[in-house]
């Protein structure tokens, strides 16, 4: 729990406009017998501490390491993150993309925000804003440009907007080197913007040739 | 509508900013905001499409000049004033004054983890067969509904491929204006590049949107 104060002091001038108005509104809720403090603060703690992009990551690494899952990943993503515990509110069904050498894949919702919140957490601002959401659909690789990312000639890019409650998770590629690598140890790879598609798994110059 | 929120393809925003180190909130109150708008969801008197809706019909510079919780913000005290939870009175002064609606259900505190978990599937049993196969070309139709919908403008007309039959899912359209409950069959239809942007397009990109079947026709 927070230890956020609920009826305090709703107008005091130390509150900033927005700050007042939220305030207002909580307490209304509350007062209405709309909403449930203790729920407030309960959903808060879920995106703030249980839920972010190293489940993701778990998917993506257990992708890599066993071509059973991967394969039930790619004919039904919804059941195969379930395995791992995964799902529900904003990721009621699942779709996994796979880059391969020929095609790379870019997730976008250009309507508003849709995210697979259960894999990845809240989504950052930049997949909110407008210039990415504009540019995304029409400008592919100068979106990837904008994350200093270029792809190697002749791989094709393929752009999913989010329209509906389908929820898509790109898994990337393994990068080369890691043959040795455990499960745990890949996990550590698989950045959030790689299951954006706006980055790539990245190997650190230490973590190279090391097994375990 | 078309709305502010139909973004894609618009120009005149800029480069893609990232902000290093990024929070997972930037204020206490985004927090709050979050928060009240999962529960309140989580009352059942609205869709996940009947609040994009509130949040898609703020006039355009309100909604591009907002962050993305002040949007929600918005959103959500006009769709709570909207279907007579509370007045604009009470969010003035942000204390009941006229009394309580009652809500379909309440989310306790105790509820939260198994709620969030099991979220809220949008399939449901198909009434009649797909009308497409994978594979089929279709064409998105020409339309421009005062309501709320899924099919982007920068995809109405165009000419594209099944790839892949979703399921029957909760149509958004409907829903979205407080309707009973429909579904239609969801595909996930490919565009390519130069289709949806004119010959100048990169040809080797290609978009694709889901799109329900009312959306669609043959092509």
């Amino acid at each position: 729990m927070s230890g956020h104060h609920h009826h305090d002091h709703d107008h005091d001038n130390h509150f900033t406009p927005i700050e007042a108005r939220v305030k207002a509104l909580e307490s209304l809720m509350v007062g209405k017998g709309y909403v449930d403090p203790a729920a407030l603060d309960a959903i808060v703690d879920t995106y703030e501490t249980k839920i972010g992009p190293r489940n993701g990551a778990r998917v993506v690494a257990r992708a890599w390491t066993d071509p059973a899952f991967a394969a039930r990943l790619k004919a039904d993503g919804t059941a195969a993150v379930a395995e791992l515990g995964f799902g529900g509110r904003g990721g009621e069904h699942t779709v996994a993309c796979f880059n391969t050498p020929d095609e790379h894949n870019l997730i976008v919702c250009t309507l508003c925000s849709c995210y697979p919140w259960p894999l990845l957490g809240l989504p950052p601002v930049w997949y909110k804003s407008p210039p990415y959401r504009a540019k995304a659909v029409i400008d592919p690789r100068g979106t990837l440009a904008d994350f200093g990312l270029t792809l190697p000639e002749g791989q094709r890019i393929r752009v999913w907007d989010s329209t509906a409650e389908t929820r898509f998770l790109v898994i990337p590629m393994r990068p080369a080197g890691t043959e040795s690598w455990s499960e745990e140890k890949l996990a550590t790879i698989v950045n959030r913007d790689s299951m954006i598609g706006t980055g790539l798994p990245r190997v650190q110059e230490s973590q190279r040739g090391t097994a375990s | 509508m078309n709305g502010a929120q139909d973004l894609g393809g618009q120009m005149g925003f800029g480069a893609v900013r990232q902000e290093p180190d990024e929070p997972i909130f930037h204020a206490e109150w985004e927090k709050r905001v979050l928060a009240i708008n999962v529960a309140a969801g989580a009352m059942g008197a609205w869709t996940i499409d009947g609040i994009r809706a509130a949040r898609e019909s703020l006039p355009p510079a309100q909604y591009l000049s907002s962050s993305y919780y002040e949007i929600w913000l918005a959103g959500l005290n006009r769709i709570l004033v909207e279907q007579g939870f509370v007045t604009p009175e009470e969010l003035q002064q942000g204390k009941p004054l006229a009394p309580a609606k009652t809500p379909k259900r309440v989310l306790k505190g105790d509820e939260v983890a198994a709620v969030l978990r099991r979220g809220f599937p949008y399939e449901r049993e198909a009434e009649a067969p797909a009308r497409f196969a994978v594979g089929d070309a279709v064409r998105t139709r020409v339309m421009h509904p005062q309501h709320h919908t899924r099919l982007p403008r920068y995809a109405r007309g165009k000419q594209g491929v099944i790839e892949r039959i979703t399921g029957c899912h909760v149509f958004p359209d409907t829903g979205a204006q407080g309707l009973p409950e429909t579904a239609q069959w969801l595909y996930t239809v490919v565009f390519t590049g130069p289709e949806l942007w004119g010959r100048d397009a990169d040809p080797t990109s290609s978009v694709s949107i889901e799109a329900w079947e009312s959306y669609l026709e043959p092509a």
